[in-house]
């Protein structure tokens, strides 16, 4: 058998230093500290984004701009009190909303937030600990991300079917319909980039997009782009795709029974997956984050963009029904992302 | 040492999980059982570093089990714990235990460590995913080509079943009736 020699793996890990277990903890933290809080000011740009969108002005009377509505809205969701349904399977019912924000940030580990640093010497105990900026950096990141990403759709699957509830069983049968819909076409929209790249590691990503806006794989592969981003929307279930929670056919579908935190878990959980399926859009086609230049801020711009784009879809299209949504993915996309496989296969070979 | 922790958690947790799969009598709890092992069994290969093929297990598992899930939404009320029909013939136990038995020793029995030689140890500097290509493409190709045209039957079999009334909506009420009625009720107005 010939040897094949590999050139692309493991040539960026080199000339970082060492991770230890104490960098991985703190990056960890940091990751649950900081999404978490960008998950709640999420809800509040989401609100005036729309609001401007539809000529209003969102929220405006707590604190300038209505800025403290995020906090008003926290003490809102930790105070309420805590609803089991009477007939509901209760251990599933309080499970539910953990798995889709523990799958959120289990997703989180595997992609690249924020620059890595080193702490300074003089702070105690931690000093000198060099933190990385993907906690757990896997070979096949990309893949790991997105059945992660799929394993949260269990959250509300499992939310709707436990609550004994019509509205919450019709919102679990969305839920699975639209998972088999849409991860075909997440699967081979994002396998021609990865057959160009030849990696599943985001480093070798955002490596073989180095050389600046003309190297960007968006320019070679804009029919993955937009497949992956129409994918994208159904798996973290934002309009035209939010089915599962559609408020004028089944009042809010698997959440309908929640209140208090454990619907505020759905709504973390949803937005950490917003910034993720960014985070992957911005490295697999935009160029990821450039070392020279401004450096990190490039993804942070390119990550709001899209957290933007979906706002901006939010106001401008309406939803699709369920089987729209099958057609769509089964029909339409899934044909088209084989096609441009076996295209990108084909001049790849000549 | 970390190894061993989670190998041990693993393996219990695994076990627990699909004992409950097993002898529950709440659909919900059998499939989220099940669904759970799944994803916990895929820690094994990640243990063993094989993460390539953990994440396989990962997806492939997760969307596996959602199906199923879809059944038992279908025909069962998931709130509620099913009346089960157990016939208890001992013979059946009996037989069921011995054959059990008799796989685990014949699967177990080769084990132990020095017995143990990979056929296709990993090549240094190649990842995981490149491999399982390269032993899929070389040694296994046949095999594989076999289950890929099987899961075409199988999907195009699918489709003939599903699809002799496709051109047919399920929701529309195609009767001439149902027209004039609204029109007869506009009438009487």
């Amino acid at each position: 058998m010939e040897v094949v020699t590999y050139t692309n793996v493991e040539t960026f890990v080199q000339h970082l230093p060492e991770v230890t277990a104490a960098g991985v903890w703190i990056k960890a933290i940091i990751i649950l500290a900081i999404i978490s809080a960008v998950a709640g000011f999420g809800t509040y740009l989401e609100r005036k984004v729309l609001a401007f969108m539809q000529r209003r002005l969102g929220p405006m009377h707590v604190g300038p701009y209505g800025l403290l509505q995020i906090i008003a809205d926290g003490i809102k969701l930790f105070t309420k009190e805590d609803i089991v349904p009477q007939n509901a399977n209760r251990l599933i019912f309080m499970v539910a909303p953990v798995i889709t924000a523990a799958t959120a940030f289990i997703a989180l580990a595997a992609v690249p937030v924020f620059p890595d640093f080193t702490i300074p010497e003089w702070i105690p105990v931690l000093g000198g600990t060099f933190v990385p900026s993907i906690a757990a950096d896997l070979n096949i990141g990309i893949l790991f991300v997105l059945g992660m990403m799929a394993a949260g759709l269990y959250g509300p699957l499992l939310a709707g079917m436990a609550q004994a509830n019509k509205w919450g069983i019709i919102g679990a049968a969305r839920t699975a319909v639209q998972f088999l819909s849409y991860e075909v076409v997440t699967g081979l929209s994002i396998l021609a980039p990865i057959m160009l790249v030849g990696s599943l590691s985001f480093v070798d990503f955002n490596e073989a997009q180095a050389g600046g806006i003309s190297h960007w794989l968006i320019w070679q592969q804009p029919v993955a782009f937009v497949l992956f981003l129409i994918a994208g929307f159904a798996e973290t279930n934002r309009t035209p795709f939010d089915l599962l929670e559609h408020e004028a056919e089944v009042v809010s579908g698997y959440a309908t029974e929640y209140s208090g935190m454990r619907w505020g878990m759905f709504f973390i959980g949803e937005y950490a997956n917003m910034i993720t399926i960014s985070i992957i859009a911005a490295i697999v086609f935009l160029g990821g984050y450039s070392e020279e230049g401004i450096g990190w801020l490039t993804i942070i711009l390119k990550v709001g963009f899209f957290f933007f784009l979906m706002l901006w879809v939010r106001a401008a299209w309406p939803h699709v029904r369920p089987d729209q949504l099958m057609w769509l993915c089964w029909k339409v996309l899934m044909p088209i992302a084989v096609i441009n496989v076996v295209i990108t296969g084909i001049v790849m070979m000549v | 040492m970390y190894e061993m922790i989670a190998f041990y958690l693993f393996s219990a947790l695994t076990i627990v999980l699909f004992l409950i799969t097993v002898m529950s009598k709440n659909v919900l709890y059998a499939m989220t059982s099940l669904a759970s092992g799944m994803v916990l069994i895929s820690g094994f290969f990640f243990i063993l570093g094989a993460d390539f093929l953990g994440v396989v297990q990962l997806i492939v598992y997760v969307g596996a089990v959602m199906a199923l899930y879809s059944f038992a939404m279908m025909f069962f009320d998931a709130t509620r714990d099913i009346k089960e029909k157990n016939t208890p013939a001992s013979l059946i136990f009996l037989l069921g235990g011995l054959s059990a038995l008799v796989l685990v020793l014949m699967f177990a029995a080769p084990i132990h460590s020095e017995a143990i030689q990979a056929l296709y140890p990993i090549h240094d500097g190649a990842g995981n995913a490149q491999d399982v290509g390269i032993v899929l493409f070389t040694k296994y190709l046949v095999p594989f080509e076999v289950a890929a045209v099987m899961l075409l039957v199988a999907m195009i079999a699918g489709i003939i079943l599903a699809g002799k009334k496709m051109d047919q909506s399920l929701t529309k009420d195609t009767s001439v009736d149902a027209e004039d009625e609204i029109l007869i009720q506009k009438d009487a107005k």
